[in-house]
């Protein structure tokens, strides 16, 4: 509906060529909406398609009522990072549309709710205004649902804007509510009445359109949690305890899902035992219980559950207990940014509780490795007879990613050193703590093993070779010296960093969900500065001599993470020889939203004098 | 099988040590020497530990012993050194306890804690623990007093009660079995370490029992909480002890029958058969009534008496491993073919979030 009173702002100019699968798309709603479902149906659309996609939510603390952000992200190029530019918006929240609206770059796009006429707050974005109660009204005659089934309205509107296939949108809409024909019934018209009303009200002013490609074979959409507890799972996990703390509850709430689905006998009988604890202090000892007596433990945390198992956890280290804990960290300290993401809590996992106590940690760095490193820790909890920790964050673990599909685990489960009555009565002589093989690790037995031979006596304090107590200082020093030569055996044991790129001045390191950024930065140094950066992604602690290795090949390597104290940072510093360190750099991101690519590169850039 | 020959006369039998019916001689029970005071109400309380298992012939491999810290905590290193034990944080051994009956429903879990393990610091798993009504028997070896720090007052203290160095104990003191029995344990009791007799056929009963067995045992701390004006002291309780009745318990392997008057006792048939008699001395005391134990100890508390018995028995309700519908044999030796899913449930998982 031009009009030749007004001049086009430049930013909108019809001319503009197209921009095809690149682009990300924001919806502003209030939390407790159903706009969740909308967004998904967008993303599996998008996805359908064949066109690389990820999904962000961003939302309050809060049960609703509060305004909750869902950012899709479609790439040809199968970057899956948080953009920071929005390029279309859906305004479908009052309160924060007008923020919304003036924080979007000159050339983007909104569709926006029309009683909030945020077409008069400025002339050089693409307004598309829709009557979204209007449209509701007539495919909804039943009030109340009103609320749910307006947000499938935008759907459609942004389908036909972007070009997305209708066919699509129905089957993902019938997916969405697989089980509920009605509401799939009455969502397929909301989103073919926003469709219509757009055929017939709106013209396509924006470049932007998603365009059909055949990147998603074999892949599939999946959160870090639910990988986590497919790995679990497949792991051979018997015995799982938790507490309820955003974001890892559904961590748990998945496993739940699974378990009960795909581990009873045919019988009817459940071949595991799932426990929600009183708090993250009982959580963390039933697990310490169950791998004593030998079962597969696990619970699942985030930052201040962490804190509530620090004197369990250096039990647990120093009476060598096996044990799984995922921390699914959120942003802190204190109650923090519940529902946003950081990896903040590197160095209180490394060393929780007191006295010289460390820890094994997993670092995964996408959904896959969630689901990998879930039988890692286990097989390493039991060869090391420890704690280990699996470090996810809110932002791999609760948002929607794409990924190859997950393989069938092809080692067997690896239950560490446990002596059964056979072997035990083979031997001349047992203790539990003796390091029989120099590797630190001792031989362990199982309660209820028969033998009159077998049973010690497991206790956080003074202990010998055999387990009995002592307060002796050679004892004691003998003791922490094994602890840790079994940690340094771990080194080798714990998965791998992985590298790529060599021989060139500049590197990059990270870890954890920072992986998707770092990989777009590296693209976008390259074609915007001419810098090749090597990268490597570190997997797990203690540190693998390759990271030692790495760091010594390059001028200098930029440690990038997400947290205000560059915790990785200090780590490494703790580890490294002392000649590495001053070719450390620390990017650390901290503002509890994912880290996008443009932040990396342009600090890099500036560093480099590029 | 005819046969004339006759056999060789067979040399009369040495008197050898005696033995349980499992062929174990109460030595095979016992642990390593205490380290505890002279005199401490908890060293009788091991002993009892030992003679309740040699009696009921519980295989010691068979038993895991859990404790939290404190003076209490430190005995399962007393008693039965061949059963598995973990002695673990304070006032957490509820976690362990329960993570490792999970992990092996097929072991008896005995769990030994104090008055400040059980009633302060470890409130909060203590409650959960009786909640779920987990089978094991804990035992609360009870003085009012932390020990181990040297005598500062715990939260089972009377009001009234005096410390060695004068200070009067002014807060209620927390009945852990009126707590229980409200909570959800079984098999609730309180006895007191003096009280030899009615201890160990408590213990064999609880060690009978497939639900919590909970049971406070009043254990006077000789070095200090034994004075004048302390409610935990030897001389306290023998001035004060209120049995509810006579506890007489009847493994099932013993076939004994005993005539009692009806109406004077009250017969109850554990889960493996044995029998728990209780010959009333308190006329009217129902011990399978919750409401009328936790009544009866209120107005206890008020009489300054000290009741003990078994207060509270329920042999009917699910315990928390019944609950759970697990498989039967131990969670910790399922082999992988059970705990792994087959390749075909990847292949379904996956192509559903395709």
């Amino acid at each position: 509906m031009a009009t030749t009173e007004v001049a086009v702002s430049p930013h909108l100019a019809a001319d503009r060529s197209p921009i095809v699968n690149d682009l990300s798309l924001q919806v502003g709603t209030v939390n407790g909406s159903g706009s969740q479902s909308s967004n998904s149906v967008l993303l599996r659309t998008i996805f359908q398609m064949g066109v690389p996609v990820s999904g962000k939510n961003l939302f309050p603390s809060n049960i609703a009522g509060l305004p909750t952000w869902y950012t899709i992200r479609a790439s040809k190029h199968g970057y899956v990072a948080r953009k920071r530019e929005v390029d279309f918006l859906v305004a479908m929240n009052a309160e924060t549309a007008k923020e919304d609206v003036m924080t979007l770059e000159p050339g983007r796009a909104a569709i926006y709710d029309e009683p909030l006429k945020l077409n008069e707050l400025r002339d050089d974005v693409t307004f598309y205004p829709v009557p979204f109660d209007k449209l509701t009204a007539t495919v909804c005659p039943e009030a109340k649902l009103r609320k749910l089934v307006k947000n499938m309205v935008y759907v459609g509107v942004v389908a036909n804007l972007l070009h997305l296939d209708m066919a699509e949108v129905e089957k993902a809409i019938r997916s969405q509510f697989a089980k509920k024909k009605k509401a799939a019934d009455m969502n397929w018209s909301a989103a073919q009445a926003g469709y219509d009303y757009a055929v017939a009200n709106l013209t396509k002013q924006d470049p932007y359109k998603i365009e059909p490609m055949d990147e998603n074979q074999g892949k599939i959409i999946v959160d870090g949690n639910g990988a986590a507890a497919l790995g679990a799972m497949f792991a051979g996990v018997t015995v799982v305890t938790w507490y309820p703390i955003t974001p890892s509850s559904s961590l748990v709430e998945q496993l739940i899902d699974y378990m009960n689905q795909y581990r009873m006998t045919p019988e009817g009988k459940a071949t595991f035992a799932i426990v929600q604890a009183e708090d993250e202090l009982a959580a963390v000892g039933m697990v310490l219980g169950a791998g004593w007596a030998g079962a597969r433990s696990m619970t699942s945390t985030s930052g201040p559950g962490i804190s509530l198992m620090g004197e369990f956890a250096g039990l647990g280290y120093y009476a060598e207990v096996p044990g799984v804990i995922w921390n699914v960290q959120r942003t802190g300290p204190s109650t923090g940014l519940p529902t946003r993401t950081q990896q903040a809590d590197l160095l209180s996992t490394a060393f929780l509780s007191h006295g010289d106590t460390k820890h094994i940690m997993l670092l995964p760095g996408s959904v896959k490795e969630c689901y990998e490193f879930a039988g890692e820790a286990f097989d390493a909890a039991e060869q090391f007879q420890t704690p280990v920790f699996v470090l996810s964050d809110l932002d791999l673990g609760m948002n929607n990613w794409m990924s190859d599909k997950f393989e069938y685990p092809t080692k067997p489960l690896n239950r560490g050193k446990v002596l059964h009555k056979a072997e035990l009565e083979q031997l001349a002589e047992w203790g539990r703590y003796a390091d029989v093989d120099g590797d630190g690790i001792p031989y362990r037995t199982l309660p209820g093993t028969d033998s009159p031979r077998a049973a010690y006596f497991t206790r956080g304090s003074g202990h010998n070779a055999k387990a009995q107590y002592t307060e002796r200082s050679d004892d004691y020093e003998n003791n922490m010296a094994r602890l840790s030569r079994k940690f340094e055996t771990a080194r080798n044991f714990v998965p791998q960093p992985m590298i790529t790129g060599e021989g060139n001045k500049v590197g990059i390191l990270a870890f954890g969900s920072s992986n998707f950024a770092v990989l777009e930065s590296r693209d976008q140094l390259r074609t915007e500065a001419a810098l090749e950066a090597d990268y490597i992604r570190v997997r797990a602690y203690p540190f693998h001599k390759r990271v030692a290795e790495f760091i010594n090949a390059h001028e200098h390597v930029y440690v990038v993470e997400q947290n205000r104290d560059a915790q990785m940072l200090s780590l490494l510093k703790l580890d490294l020889d002392v000649a590495l360190l001053p070719k450390l750099r620390s990017y650390a991101y901290s503002d509890g939203m994912p880290l996008d690519a443009r932040s990396i590169t342009d600090f890099i850039k500036n560093q480099e004098g590029k | 099988m005819a046969t004339t020959t006759v056999p060789p006369q067979a040399p009369e039998p040495v008197p050898g040590p005696k033995k349980n019916r499992i062929g174990l001689q109460v030595l095979d029970y016992r642990g390593s020497k205490t380290t505890l005071c002279a005199g401490c109400g908890h060293n009788v309380i091991s002993e009892r530990i030992i003679d309740a298992m040699y009696e009921m012939g519980i295989q010691p491999e068979r038993l895991m012993k859990l404790s939290g810290i404190g003076c209490s905590s430190k005995t399962p290193a007393y008693f039965s050194a061949r059963s598995f034990s973990f002695n673990s944080v304070h006032g957490r051994m509820p976690a362990i306890a329960t993570g490792s009956i999970l992990g092996n429903t097929s072991m008896m879990a005995l769990g030994v804690s104090g008055d400040g393990d059980t009633a302060s610091i470890g409130m909060g798993q203590f409650v959960h623990l009786m909640r779920r009504n987990l089978p094991m028997v804990y035992i609360i070896e009870d003085n009012g007093v932390y020990g181990l720090t040297k005598g500062q007052f715990s939260a089972t203290a009377d009001v009234g009660s005096k410390l060695k160095s004068g200070v009067i104990n002014d807060l209620p003191a927390i009945d852990t079995c009126a707590l229980a029995i409200q909570l959800g344990a079984t098999f609730v009791g309180r006895s007191f370490s003096g009280d030899k007799q009615q201890l160990l056929a408590m213990l064999k009963a609880a060690l009978a029992h497939r639900g919590t067995a909970m049971l406070d045992v009043i254990s006077p701390c000789v070095t200090f909480n034994d004075h004048e004006g302390s409610t935990k002291s030897y001389k306290f309780m023998k001035d004060h002890e209120e049995p509810i009745h006579d506890v007489k318990f009847i493994p099932h392997f013993e076939n004994i029958e005993v005539d009692y008057e009806p109406g004077t006792t009250t017969e109850v048939t554990m889960h493996d058969g044995s029998k728990l008699r209780l010959r009333k001395l308190e006329e009217d005391y129902d011990a399978t009534n919750k409401i009328q134990a936790v009544s009866r100890l209120m107005e206890a508390h008020e009489k300054q008496e000290v009741l003990t018995g078994v207060l509270y028995i329920n042999t009917e309700a699910q315990n928390f491993v019944e609950m759970l519908n697990m498989v039967p044999e131990p969670l910790s030796s399922l082999p992988e073919s059970v705990t792994r899913p087959p390749q075909s449930v990847l292949d379904e998982v996956m192509a559903e979030l395709m």
